[in-house]
């Protein structure tokens, strides 16, 4: 049963890693936000089995947030701002696919060289979460730098932060997620909707990071 | 006696910040955001008087409280100054009735979560602490809604989002380090226990979890090159928001790094923490030295003051041992109570001039007097003159790292001097030049400004006995 176990988790691991990895070439809108509704339900996948897997009754809470919040009502709103913003047409120029992947590949390898050596200890399950989880943050991350979109920006946090549920819902006997999980749903919905992306609507007639940045206050 | 002062630090401000949500009259809201404030220094005082202790959840020793009695005092301060700054924005309506509810109710949530963070012995309990602090000056640097204000706040809320989520992963890494010694659960994450044990870790580990914690919270106090969220956070919120950003974010999230740096302390195996800080620290000095010379808003050059004495903090932590350690203390108490001066003083400026572009605010000492000359001894003692409290932590650092790394003392002291330089020729212009563009009558309490700049005159001429035995005791403390 053990070696079951283990298999399924880090299968469900890799489904997210996955998503990931095609977030990081949609070009359109709509597609990204359709990938990563899947990967916030793979990840409600992988945080409900480790739920079982673990008899932690509490880590349920948190798999049913991910996948109601992430996977449903979040992109679902997302959806209706770039509906009514006329914006879902909009082709992203964005660092080449081939490129965009190679990076993924690379961080990839990057976090398992990081991660395996130095959790030797930490345990078969903890270890390979823990590798797939670096990769899905810093995933993350190079989509947050290579978007240049308000929404896609987001997206791309929201998907580091599933990296990071993903890790702490690994670590055995961690205290505090089901929390961090519910307090990081709320605040990016109150975020999200309430205050940014209505605003930067407001001033600039477009969610386009690059305008933001010919306002700095500073520019020389 | 303990219950109470946590009830008065923690307690009463959350229920505070429900009622100034619904109250709509301003002038009720500012006063009771004083009220609040002057409670939790109120509360912070009375922690001094009862037995330190440490449960699951709490901690409570002589870095922590020194450091909740800080922030409460310029909270308390800030929240006076904030009162005539703010009834000024209203008559000019840059803010609206409806934003002073949000904005006096997230003051409180700041302040609050900074205690928190502070007083918190679990250090998954210090880093929800530190996200709330963040996230509400997220919100109130984008509260003027003009485009800056958005750009500024979005670069924030994106870099400081990363930042917290790279802490986040570096606590994940330290529980699975703590739990193969302590056991699954809670105990994994007490820091009390956690610096106890820190000699049966993995170090590999422990290593790892340094890495992602450094560079997550070292965003939060703005070390170069990680820094750049922190100028236009600075310049584009409110000036009182720009006075408890500098004053006492920072020194909360150094606060952290500070105490896992206790417990990498505590294993040989892991890699010294200290010479990553100090390069960190070095590098910060003289990148934000250099980069005060281009500043032309006033607020913007204040912020890279704060990331150069930043840096030099961090140095001195990073360098360790008693007399570098007390020398870090003492120059974060001075540059929090000094910058939050300048704040005030330049918030009022900024009203008077109507802008905040060096260009145009000239020539205060004719047309503003006092204005110009709370500003002057503010600048005069960021930039380390003496008698005032900053040249004596300034010179302690020094001098200490002379005895140690020459090298690095001379690179250092070269950082100072540039800064210096540049602080003094903008001065100068801001004083003395021709007075140009608006000038309108402010009508602004002095009152906070004279404090600070009294208690760091005072630091400078005549450090109290208790206060040198308290930092010296903080100091070993800290290894």
């Amino acid at each position: 049963m053990q070696g079951f176990n283990v298999d399924t988790s880090h299968f469900l691991a890799g489904a997210v890693l996955v998503c990931s990895f095609a977030l990081l070439y949609q070009a359109r809108l709509f597609a990204l936000l359709n990938v990563f509704a899947v990967q916030s339900m793979m990840l409600a996948l992988a945080v409900g089995w480790q739920a079982h897997v673990q008899q932690a009754g509490h880590l349920y809470i948190t798999a049913a947030l991910a996948l109601v919040m992430k996977g449903m009502i979040i992109p679902g709103a997302l959806r209706r701002i770039v509906q009514n913003m006329k914006i879902h047409r909009t082709i992203e120029t964005v660092v080449s696919v081939n490129l965009a992947m190679l990076a993924g590949v690379g961080l990839t390898i990057l976090s398992i060289m990081v991660v395996f050596p130095i959790a030797r200890m930490a345990g078969g399950l903890a270890r390979e979460d823990l590798a797939f989880a670096l990769t899905i943050i810093l995933i993350g991350m190079l989509v947050m730098i290579t978007r240049r979109n308000a929404i896609s920006q987001i997206i791309g946090f929201m998907s580091l932060e599933n990296g990071l549920i993903l890790a702490a819902t690994g670590a055995k006997g961690m205290p505090l997620v089901v929390e961090v999980s519910v307090a990081s749903s709320v605040l990016i919905a109150f975020f999200v909707f309430g205050i940014f992306i209505f605003r930067i609507r407001e001033h600039f007639d477009s969610v386009d990071v690059d305008q933001l940045s010919a306002k700095r206050g500073d520019v020389e | 006696m303990t219950s109470l002062a946590f009830a008065l630090i923690l307690i009463v401000p959350v229920a505070g910040m429900v009622l100034l949500a619904l109250i709509s009259s301003y002038r009720i809201g500012a006063w009771l955001n004083v009220a609040l404030s002057a409670t939790a220094f109120a509360g912070s005082c009375l922690l001094f008087a009862v037995p330190m202790q440490t449960d699951t959840f709490f901690l409570v020793d002589s870095f922590n409280i020194y450091l909740v009695a800080l922030n409460t005092l310029v909270g308390f301060t800030t929240s006076i100054f904030s009162a005539s700054y703010i009834a000024h924005e209203l008559e000019q309506e840059t803010l609206t009735r409806g934003y002073l509810r949000f904005y006096h109710a997230l003051y409180q949530a700041m302040m609050t979560a900074m205690s928190f963070a502070l007083l918190s012995n679990n250090l998954g309990l210090m880093w929800v602490g530190i996200e709330v602090a963040t996230l509400s000056t997220v919100v109130m640097v984008g509260i003027y809604r003009t485009a800056q204000a958005i750009e500024a706040a979005w670069k924030y809320f994106i870099l400081g989002s990363v930042g917290i989520a790279l802490a986040f992963f570096g606590t994940i890494l330290l529980y699975l380090a703590a739990e193969q010694v302590l056991g699954e659960g809670a105990a994994a994450l007490t820091w009390s226990l956690l610096v106890n044990d820190a000699a049966k870790f993995d170090p590999a580990l422990l290593s790892l979890a340094f890495v992602f914690l450094l560079a997550g919270y070292g965003t939060k106090v703005g070390l170069a090159p990680l820094h750049a969220w922190l100028p236009d956070a600075h310049a584009e919120g409110p000036t009182p928001i720009s006075a408890v950003l500098s004053g006492l974010l920072l020194n909360v999230a150094l606060y952290a790094v500070l105490r896992i740096k206790m417990i990498m302390a505590g294993n040989a195996g892991a890699i010294p923490p200290g010479p990553i800080m100090m390069f960190m620290g070095l590098s910060s000095l003289i990148f934000a030295a250099i980069m005060l010379y281009r500043r032309r808003d006033i607020k913007r050059l204040f912020a890279y003051s704060s990331i150069e004495h930043m840096g030099i903090i961090t140095f001195a932590f990073g360098m360790g041992g008693p007399l570098a350690n007390f020398a870090g203390l003492l120059h974060m108490t001075m540059h929090s109570l000094t910058k939050s001066g300048i704040f005030f003083a330049v918030g009022h400026i900024a009203q008077a001039k109507r802008t905040q572009k060096l260009a145009g605010i000239t020539g205060l000492a004719k047309s503003h007097p006092v204005l110009a000359w709370s500003l002057g001894i503010g600048v005069i003692a960021i930039a380390g003159v003496p008698p005032f409290g900053v040249f004596t932590s300034e010179f302690l650092v020094v001098t200490t790292t002379f005895v140690r790394q020459p090298i690095l003392a001379g690179l250092l002291a070269l950082g100072i001097l540039i800064a210096f330089g540049a602080l003094l020729m903008r001065l100068q212009q801001v004083l003395f030049g021709e007075p140009q563009g608006p000038s309108h009558k402010v009508s602004a309490s002095s009152l906070p400004v004279l404090l600070h700049m009294g208690l760091v005159l005072l630091a400078g001429l005549w450090l109290p006995q208790i206060l040198v035995d308290w930092f010296q005791q903080v100091a070993r403390l800290l290894g």
